[in-house]
């Protein structure tokens, strides 16, 4: 064996033997073999979780508030004043014409052209957000939450691009520093939900760390009966029966994500 | 080979330290960007890509452009490509340098880059660009190093090279097809959902690439010895001309469509690119320079008598690069996200921190130009000294 | 040799630099750290137990406790399970911030004396909100 052909087997066998070992470390597992990991017996589970948004329930302006407190004060979600830029946000109100673009017309009236409408992540079945997203950081789950994993998320906002309902918000800012008058992003710190980091995207999780103990989510029980939550694929659902009963849309649902989110608008005297 | 990189002459390490100079001040500034976030740029919730993303995209077209001349010297057989195919590819490596180096810069955490390598999704055309980038980048790192080291040894190149060299011609056409996926496989951005988008950035590639290559070789031509030849250039030039009719044409399909169509989402950004929408009309100048610019490039480069006369050909190509740069750098990519999702206007302008940065990224691929350049006109000025020796 | 000169010299300025942080510590005194498990959840903990423990045992925990979290932020983020039944089929809520950081409230005390001593940088706590006494 000349020098060359030592060198070359010498190289090929420390390339094999750096990959043998990378491949016994993916496989090791940090817990114990006798560990096991499962759902809380409390879990709240679906075939695909949906929510139905009762707009003519939410009257006042603190309907609304209500809500978005709920959700934003659990979560530790910043409010950013006048730095609309980099706003952070993953439920709030939009009128009519915003909600669902293109059907608004001249002749509306001004009602409905005034209307508020609670937004956030429809869930879609068919989540564009997902398909993008380069390092599965937005996935996915069994039950139809579009989850978001902050740990993972690289920051490229592929999903922001893709997502054709705003839902989606990048944290330009670090969501612990403050408002240029002093006072916190994060108004109330939540002790028992993380904040995000600088550079993450992060949306409405349908507080899934809720359902996992049980617990509907945040909005849903602020809002006094205006959002209901449950499981599309259950024809005997809360969610379900409503859908049956009243005319519901979608926003968007031309786009073929299928949104998740049933909008109630005509009121239940109207239906 | 490296070695002939560190001998130069005093205006050849000026402008090396120069770029290096532009390169420090833009990584302080990136520093900043690490620490303070994205919030340093002028990226806001709706217009959520920006000045990075939109040259990471101008210049996947300026990679790609090798092609138009490994086309023609290597499946052709036009020789008269032969001198100038290195720089071709060399451009290519400090495109794609450049447009790694913009994905990090635009990435909100850039220390977890590695994540798409540790979780491969194949369903995202992000994971896609990855794979094609970094093979092209290697594709002509390896092509480039290899034949340009047989030049030198006045070899022919080895053959295991050649199917590496084919490879290239397909390759190249994958990365700004898959770059023009990113965008035209989304729902609910209309400027960018058209079948013609691929095509698009193809021609544009192929007219902005070329162009600035030539005007490279001109420059070359001035400071050495190396001269590509003029056949050479007016080929190269003719390629240009027929690249930016058809990217001129493809963009004035995309006008009809939508404005015989009368959809007002499809309309809402040309309207805003061209005319402002809802008293926004921040790209307006920069959209009817662009147009005026197209027009004259293709009206001295169309003309056999101007396009001949290498005074006012540079012209030309400068301004058929510089519209191609405003169409693809600014234009498409902010008009992408204008209006938003809520049918409103927010509009967009790159911070002074964040062209600074971009100013260093172009820094950056200019000095591993620069260096790839001075490489490879020395080989060529040595084996032509050789040559002329015998 | 040609250049000896020059290669030994630079031999001994690269053996200088590389060397720095050994002659640097040189016989300064670096303990230990001793980690402080004496909080208000684990005092409980103790006298309802009889014993101080962990999810896990102590040696495997001291080894093991980043790769262990990380198997729990992705059961808990992606399969949405919250339950982890130990090696001794003990149960426990998977949570950093309200399982781990409960019992160690004392987190500058506990997870920053190690961290610091070995001067890793894990950036949990980046978004992870710490125990209320440990800020000041």
């Amino acid at each position: 064996m000349n020098r060359r052909q030592f060198l070359k087997i010498a190289g090929a066998s420390t390339v094999l033997g750096l990959g043998g070992a990378s491949a016994v470390n993916g496989f090791r597992l940090g817990v114990p073999a006798a560990a096991r990991m499962s759902l809380d017996p409390r879990a709240l589970t679906a075939k695909r979780w949906g929510f139905v948004v009762d707009v003519s329930r939410l009257r006042t302006e603190e309907d609304y508030q209500k809500c978005i407190d709920a959700c934003h004060n659990i979560h530790n979600v910043p409010t950013f004043k006048n730095d609309l830029q980099h706003e952070v946000k993953w439920i709030w109100k939009e009128n009519f014409e915003a909600t669902f673009p293109g059907t608004e017309h001249e002749y509306m009236n001004a009602e409905f052209k005034e209307k508020k409408f609670l937004v956030f992540c429809n869930h879609c079945k068919e989540p564009a957000c997902v398909r993008v997203c380069p390092t599965k950081a937005t996935f996915k789950r069994e039950d139809g939450i579009v989850m978001q994993d902050m740990h993972r998320c690289i920051g490229c906002r592929f999903c922001m691009a893709a997502c054709p309902f705003g839902a989606r918000s990048f944290n330009y800012l670090d969501p612990r520093g403050k408002n240029p008058d002093g006072s916190p992003l994060i108004r109330v710190q939540s002790q028992t939900y993380p904040t995000r980091t600088i550079g993450v995207v992060e949306k409405c999780i349908a507080c899934y760390e809720r359902l996992a103990i049980g617990q509907q989510p945040a909005c849903v029980e602020a809002s006094n009966g205006a959002i209901l939550f449950g499981d599309l694929e259950d024809p005997n659902s809360e969610v379900r029966k409503v859908i049956g009963e009243k005319y519901t849309v979608r926003r968007k649902p031309e786009l073929g994500t299928q949104p998740s989110i049933y909008y109630v608008i005509g009121g239940s005297e109207h239906a | 080979m490296l070695e002939k990189a560190l001998v130069g002459s005093k205006r050849y390490w000026t402008w090396i330290f120069v770029l290096l100079g532009i390169i420090g001040v833009a990584f302080l500034t990136y520093l900043q960007q690490l620490k303070y976030g994205l919030s340093i740029t002028g990226l806001s919730r709706d217009v959520s890509w920006g000045f990075y993303i939109a040259q990471f995209t101008f210049l996947v077209g300026v990679a790609a452009s090798a092609v138009m001349l490994v086309i023609p010297y290597y499946l052709h057989d036009y020789k008269k490509f032969g001198k100038i195919v290195i720089l071709g590819e060399f451009l290519a490596i400090a495109s794609v340098t450049m447009c790694m180096l913009f994905i990090l810069a635009d990435m909100g955490q850039p220390m977890r880059v590695m994540n798409v390598i540790l979780h491969p999704t194949p369903n995202s055309v992000m994971f896609w660009d990855a794979v094609v980038l970094s093979g092209y980048l290697f594709i002509n790192l390896v092509v480039g190093w290899t034949t340009l080291g047989a030049e030198r040894k006045s070899v022919p190149p080895p053959t295991w090279v050649k199917p590496l060299i084919y490879l290239s011609v397909p390759w190249a056409v994958s990365i700004h097809t898959v770059t023009a996926f990113l965008y035209a496989g989304l729902p609910g951005r209309h400027l960018w959902l058209t079948a013609i988008m691929a095509a698009r950035f193809l021609a544009s590639a192929f007219a902005a690439g070329p162009a600035l290559l030539i005007m490279l070789v001109m420059f070359v031509r001035r400071v050495s010895k190396f001269d590509a030849g003029t056949e050479a250039i007016q080929s190269l030039a003719k390629i240009v001309t027929y690249a930016m009719c058809a990217n001129v044409f493809f963009f004035l399909l995309e006008v009809f469509t939508a404005t015989y169509s009368n959809i007002p989402g499809h309309m809402a950004p040309l309207k805003y690119l061209f005319f402002g929408l809802d008293g926004h009309n921040a790209l307006v100048p920069w959209m009817w320079t662009a147009a005026v610019l197209a027009f004259m490039g293709i009206g001295l480069l169309v003309n056999p008598l101007t396009r001949k006369n290498e005074k006012v050909l540079p012209i030309a190509l400068l301004a058929v690069f510089i519209s191609a740069w405003i169409d693809k750098g600014m234009g498409l990519v902010i008009g992408g996200f204008i209006p938003n999702m809520f049918e409103r206007v927010t509009e967009y302008t790159p911070t002074g921190r964040e062209i600074m940065i971009t100013i260093g990224v172009y820094a950056i691929g200019s000095l591993v130009l620069t260096v790839l350049y001075k490489i490879a006109i020395a080989v060529k000025e040595s084996t032509a000294g050789e040559a002329s020796h015998h | 040799m040609y250049n000896g000169g020059k290669i030994i010299a630079g031999l001994a300025v690269f053996l200088a630099f590389f060397l720095f942080p050994f002659y640097y510590n040189l016989g300064k005194a670096n303990a230990r750290p001793e980690l402080k498990t004496d909080t208000p959840a684990i005092r409980e903990w103790a006298q309802k137990y009889g014993k101080k423990e962990c999810v896990e045992s102590k040696d495997f925990m001291r080894a093991e406790h980043m790769q262990l979290l990380n198997d729990w932020r992705d059961s808990v983020v992606r399969d949405g399970n919250r339950i982890y039944t130990n090696a001794e089929g003990r149960h426990h809520l998977m949570s950093l911030q309200n399982t781990c950081l409960n019992c160690h409230s004392n987190k500058k005390e506990f997870c920053d004396k190690c961290h610091n001593y070995m001067a890793v940088k894990p950036y949990c706590f980046n978004c992870h909100v710490e125990p209320k006494e440990n800020k000041s």
